[in-house]
């Protein structure tokens, strides 16, 4: 796939963003005996990395997802013995909640779908969920519990990733900031300075669209809510199934209720997407929506403290897939971007598949789906 | 102002002058801390004014309530963590 050999001046593979995608990219690479170079403007894991809830989960809403997903969640299953306390990977799954009769059918197709694929889920009916999670509201009609989604601290976790590949050759430099990629691969720092690079992979998150213009990558706002310590309050990660068509249109504004018990007690509130909201203001009117549906689901829940709020940024693409692979205009520029809210799932098996493809390796899934490649194709809407 | 109510520390029934703020009902009671932090050590009022979240109680069963900044009702149940 490359046309040039891996010999350069300096570093083999050079990746810019040490958010958990470019941790998850290098260690890969580094593993795969590659000379490894990360740059990053911040810290390790500090942008959308940091912002995000941190859930490990299946998606199907389309095949690709699926592929990608459920690949990547079973290499996080098999990481979790060596991860530290820090990363506090709790293997609480998931919970997905039907409020009626038509998203029971939804509900229903989402277990043959994952039940086909080999994915571990149990159906509750509406008193199995209320003796699961007393703290819903009572009327709901079932759930399906996905069993083995879990839940990290992602900065821990792309901090981790890049610490646990430290014995091969990997260099992280943090507060480098990069002004430019130029097509041979070779990177402009803010402060002058030029790095050469056999191949240079933009895993910059929202800001790749900066340093590959015309890249098709946009922010998606998203806020959450950080409550007290509640331990038990709910003891899985909750989501009501209408959250799929919140994520997975790409309508200017939505919420929908997902809740994440923490390790410490502590439970993640959310969700809300919104384009066209750059700014990291906190929006109270989205608040108060997200919130409402939250207590439409928990009833109970404005009696628990919260502690904090915040927003962060999702880096979106049009057809809901990250693009993974060489870039469009150069075979030396590559991309691991556009992951939107499954990043910290999906980080994993994107690593395995860059690092497949710089190294000529098989890969355990298809690529294709992934490569930035498919954007000149014409039909935007994949899978 | 000088109506009595109820309430019950930990248990033991406590009377309080309507318009006394859990603080002081739960200082009055003998309670020799309000709360434990994270790690175990013991916590009580600081600021007094609902800033510093030190002197949580748990109020009704409701965890996490801010005893300087509620008053005492008739008959509530407080619980200092011990």
């Amino acid at each position: 796939m490359l046309g040039h050999p891996l010999v350069t001046d300096t570093f083999d593979v050079l990746i810019v963003g040490a958010g958990i995608i470019g941790a998850a990219c290098a260690a890969e690479c580094a593993r795969g005996g590659l000379k490894v170079l990360v740059l990053e403007r911040e810290s390790v894991g500090g942008g959308t990395t940091a912002s995000g809830m941190g859930h490990l989960v299946v998606m199907d809403d389309s095949d690709a997802q699926f592929a990608l997903t459920s690949y990547s969640r079973g290499l996080w299953n098999q990481l979790a013995p060596s991860l530290p306390p820090d990363v506090e990977y709790d293997s609480c799954g998931t919970l997905w909640v039907a409020a009626d009769e038509s998203e029971m059918v939804v509900l229903q197709q989402k277990e043959q779908s994952y039940r086909s694929h080999g994915v571990k889920v149990e159906r509750l009916d509406g008193p199995a969920l209320r003796e699961a999670e007393p703290n819903l509201r009572r009327d709901l009609v079932g759930g399906l519990r996905v069993v083995e989604d879990a839940v990290i601290y992602p900065p821990c976790a792309a901090r981790f990733l890049l610490d646990d590949a430290k014995s091969f050759d990997l260099e992280v430099r943090t507060g480098c900031s990069v002004r430019e990629i130029a097509d041979d691969g070779a990177v402009l720092l803010d402060d002058g300075t030029r790095i050469c690079s056999g191949i240079c992979v933009n895993a910059a998150g929202c800001d790749s669209p900066s340093l590959t213009p015309g890249l098709p990558v946009r922010k998606r706002k998203g806020h959450l809510v950080i409550t007290d310590r509640y331990p038990g309050y709910v003891k899985h990660q909750v989501i009501e199934l209408g959250y799929l068509k919140s994520a997975h249109t790409v309508s200017t504004e939505s919420v929908a209720f997902n809740i994440q018990p923490r390790k410490t007690g502590q439970m993640l509130i959310g969700s809300s997407r919104q384009f066209e909201a750059d700014n990291t203001a906190v929006d109270h009117a989205v608040l108060a929506k997200m919130l409402r549906r939250a207590a439409h689901f928990l009833p109970t829940i404005g009696n628990l403290s919260a502690i904090r709020v915040w927003t962060g940024h999702r880096a979106a693409t049009p057809d809901k897939l990250p693009l993974i692979g060489p870039g469009l205009t150069s075979d030396r520029l590559w991309l691991a971007t556009g992951h939107e809210g499954l990043g910290i799932t999906t980080s994993l098996g994107t690593g395995r598949l860059l690092a497949d493809m710089i190294l000529h390796r098989a890969s355990d899934i298809p690529v294709e789906p992934y490569l930035p490649a498919r954007l000149t194709a014409g039909d935007p809407q994949h899978g | 102002m000088d109506e009595k109510l109820t309430i019950f520390v930990n248990g033991k029934p406590i009377s309080v002058a309507r318009g006394t703020v859990i603080a002081a009902a739960v200082a009055q009671s003998g309670a020799t801390f309000f709360r434990r932090s994270v790690t175990g050590e013991v916590r009580g009022p600081l600021c007094g004014m609902g800033i510093c979240f030190e002197c949580r109680v748990t109020v009704n069963g409701a965890a996490h309530n801010r005893s300087c900044q509620a008053l005492c009702e008739d008959g509530m149940r407080i619980r200092t963590d011990d």
